[in-house]
């Protein structure tokens, strides 16, 4: 029995002694990196860092910057329509899946296939689809519809919507496991209940089930809006910001001032303000999470 | 076949017999790391002559070959090896970055072996201050390419009865008889450096030489804003009328590809275009005609490729590194690379015999204005200005390309804004 004195403080430090390591790194490399990323943004650093102290001149140089607004812009733009969109489209598809049909699973896989393709084959393959010399104009007007255009991809004031039809195409089956994951885990004594009392599938979906899907909507909100504000590869992929830099998203921002136009401080600047949109996205979420946990 | 590997076998010999001589002053030996992206064909070729050229020289030759992106990722890369102190001898760095990486105070002076081997009486006076840090060679420079160039498929020209042009009016009068005929008049990416070619050629041709130095080099405002400025930018915009609707994003070979084929009649681009007209079989003069752009034939925009050398430590990389940037420099290195290059060799009063006519004028127009003071850098090309103004002010003009709303005077303002970024 005089074994329980020594085991008892062995027990207080070994949990601790074995998340020290992991706590370290990740301190370290991400919150150390990322208080780095912050200094970096009130100094002077051009082509190499430097720790001139500078205030907050970068952020101002930011926000003075056309660019870093029609980044902005874009970013609004894009975020709204793919997390709507994509919202929509994989409800949709999953409410159509959940009809009990025959082959249900060879469907599921075939919806979800895209989400298999990284952004880069999503962004070339759409780059082709929608380039009016090769794509979906000229096939059109292949077919005998001469005066027909779709040439959104080389217009600056449409460019960014190709962005939006891209994401949308890759998300929404993904969007459609989430919300069908959801739809199977209703009960159905519910909805057979509203069934016995006579309401029309249309308004149990719209009454019921789609009310009861808030988490999930909640949960799918989080995935595709970061998706958005890190929406770096698809850009680059589709447009490559272009034309001018009509397509520019404040990933693709940071990139080029960051690394191929020697200016790291404005680059920091810019990763600081991504870093506090998806904070201001992420910190509210995860404090309702750990709310109800309790 | 044969005499090309005849001729390739002499080079050798030439390049064994120099670096013996050379060989015979190395007292020891030392390790060059040299980051490059010579990656494709012909460029790799002329990295291997030099490595071999560093090996009988006794040096051992570590390859830093980073590929893709017009060296972006390597100097992603070389960053990080300069801050944790561990730089490589030399590195493909140009233009201002030269003066921004020497500022930063890693770079190291080759004066002596500049001075042995009178690089001053060698090399042209702009690019050579290009070269220098407070007045000491901080890099060594392997070829220049020119950037003012217009590539035309005579035989499209024939059919639309079109004449090479030498004015920016003639120019839009071939352009409008090759649309008659059904043909693409100018091939173009669009691509900000791209569109930023273009500019320079119209700047350069519509303001001529005092206008370009003036408002593109030294960025002085109120030329920024002036009347001439106004027409260059008028001009510049009517170029895009005859472009195809596809260009946005398109790459430059593959614009190259449609003169070539006689999908387009003409493009402006530097003379690594001819390298795409000879890989695909073409004779100069005869399958395509090299021309400067128009107005231009006087004026020589310039883009050097260069060699910064990195301060390093051990004694003997360091005569290794003092090699290797004589190397650069000798004649034989310099015709063997730009022959496989397409550019032309940096050193004036080279032999130029095995060079072919495009090359042969490029290095006549550079001597030519050299001397009359008309050797401009080009801007596209990250050789005239500091990258952070460059890229504002490139965005700016391709912005104005790609609006149909924006009118050059609004063009102008943000384009005198942008010169200001530091």
């Amino acid at each position: 029995m005089s074994a329980l004195p020594m085991t008892l403080p062995r027990q207080h430090w070994l949990p601790k002694l074995v998340l020290a390591p992991s706590f370290v790194l990740s301190f370290l490399f991400i919150y150390g990196l990322i208080a780095w990323n912050g200094y970096l943004s009130l100094s002077a650093s051009r082509l190499l860092p430097n720790y001139e102290f500078v205030g907050l001149e970068q952020y101002v140089t930011l926000f003075e910057s056309e660019r870093w607004w029609v980044a902005l812009t874009n970013l609004a733009i894009f975020g709204t329509l793919f997390i709507g969109g994509g919202m929509v489209l994989g409800l949709l598809l999953a409410i159509l899946l959940d009809q009990k049909i025959r082959a249900e699973g060879v469907l599921r896989t075939i919806y979800l296939y895209p989400m298999a393709l990284s952004f880069i084959v999503t962004g070339t393959a759409w780059k082709w689809i929608l380039n009016p010399g090769l794509g979906l104009e000229k096939v059109v007007q292949d077919w005998g519809f001469d005066g027909f255009t779709f040439d959104w991809l080389v217009n600056p004031d449409r460019a960014i919507y190709t962005v939006v039809i891209a994401g949308i195409w890759q998300s929404a089956g993904f969007v459609m496991a989430l919300f069908l994951a959801g739809l199977r885990g209703i009960d159905d004594s519910i909805i057979k209940a509203a069934q016995v009392d006579g309401a029309s599938l249309p308004r149990i979906y719209w009454r019921i089930i789609i009310p009861s899907l808030r988490p999930v909507f909640f949960s799918t909100l989080m995935v595709l809006a970061h998706l958005a504000i890190k929406s770096f590869d698809l850009v680059v992929a589709l447009t490559n910001g272009g034309p001018g830099f009509a397509t520019d998203v404040p990933a693709t921002f940071m990139y080029a001032m960051a690394f191929t136009r020697g200016q790291i401080g404005l680059g920091a600047a810019s990763a600081t303000i991504m870093l506090a949109t998806v904070a201001a996205i992420v910190v509210p979420y995860l404090y309702s999470e750990l709310r109800t946990r309790r | 076949m044969s005499s090309i590997s005849q001729l390739r076998a002499r080079r050798l010999a030439r390049a064994l017999a120099t670096a013996g001589m050379l060989a015979a002053g190395a007292a020891c030996a030392g390790e060059v790391e040299v980051l490059h992206w010579w990656t494709s064909g012909g460029e790799a070729k002329a990295a291997a002559a030099l490595k071999a050229k560093l090996q009988t020289l006794g040096h051992t030759w570590k390859d830093f070959a980073v590929a893709g992106g017009g060296g972006d990722s390597a100097m992603t890369v070389l960053k990080s090896r300069v801050v944790s102190g561990n730089a490589p001898a030399a590195a493909q760095i140009k233009g201002p970055s030269i003066q921004e990486w020497a500022r930063e105070g890693v770079l190291a002076s080759i004066d002596d072996t500049a001075k042995a081997n009178n690089w001053d009486a060698l090399i042209p006076k702009p690019i050579a201050d290009g070269l220098k840090y407070k007045g000491s060679y901080v890099a060594v420079p392997v070829n220049v390419h020119r950037v003012n160039w217009l590539w035309v498929n005579p035989e499209v020209f024939k059919k639309a009865n079109a004449k090479v042009p030498t004015t920016w009016d003639e120019f839009f009068a071939a352009a409008e008889a090759l649309k008659k005929v059904g043909v693409i008049p100018v091939a173009h990416g669009g691509q900000n450096w791209q569109d930023f070619t273009t500019f320079e050629a119209v700047a350069l041709g519509v303001g001529g030489v005092d206008f370009y130095k003036k408002a593109l080099v030294q960025l002085d405002a109120a030329t920024l804003k002036s009347p001439t400025m106004e027409k260059v930018l008028t001009t510049f915009k009517r170029v895009k009328d005859y472009t195809d609707k596809n260009a946005p994003g398109r790459d430059w070979n593959l614009a190259t590809a449609m003169v070539i084929n006689g999908q387009a009649g003409m493009q402006i681009m530097g003379d690594w275009a001819k390298g795409e007209f000879l890989a695909a079989g073409k004779v100069p003069g005869k399958d395509f005609v090299c021309a400067p752009a128009p107005g231009t034939s006087k004026a020589f925009t310039y883009n050097v490729d260069s060699f910064a050398m990195f301060k390093i430590k051990n004694d003997a990389n360091v005569k290794a590194q003092k090699d290797l940037a004589t190397a650069i420099m000798s004649p034989e290195f310099q015709e063997a690379f730009n022959l496989n290059k397409g550019s032309i060799p940096v050193r004036l009063n080279m032999d130029l015999a095995k060079f072919d006519d495009c090359a042969k004028q490029s290095s006549a127009d550079f001597v030519a204005s050299s001397k009359a003071g008309s050797l401009v850098p080009s801007i596209a090309h990250g050789m005239a200005v500091p990258s952070a103004a460059e890229g504002a002010i490139k965005d700016a003009v391709s912005q104005f390309w790609n609006s149909d709303k924006m009118t050059a005077k609004e063009a102008m303002e943000r384009i005198a804004s942008a010169a200001k970024v530091k």
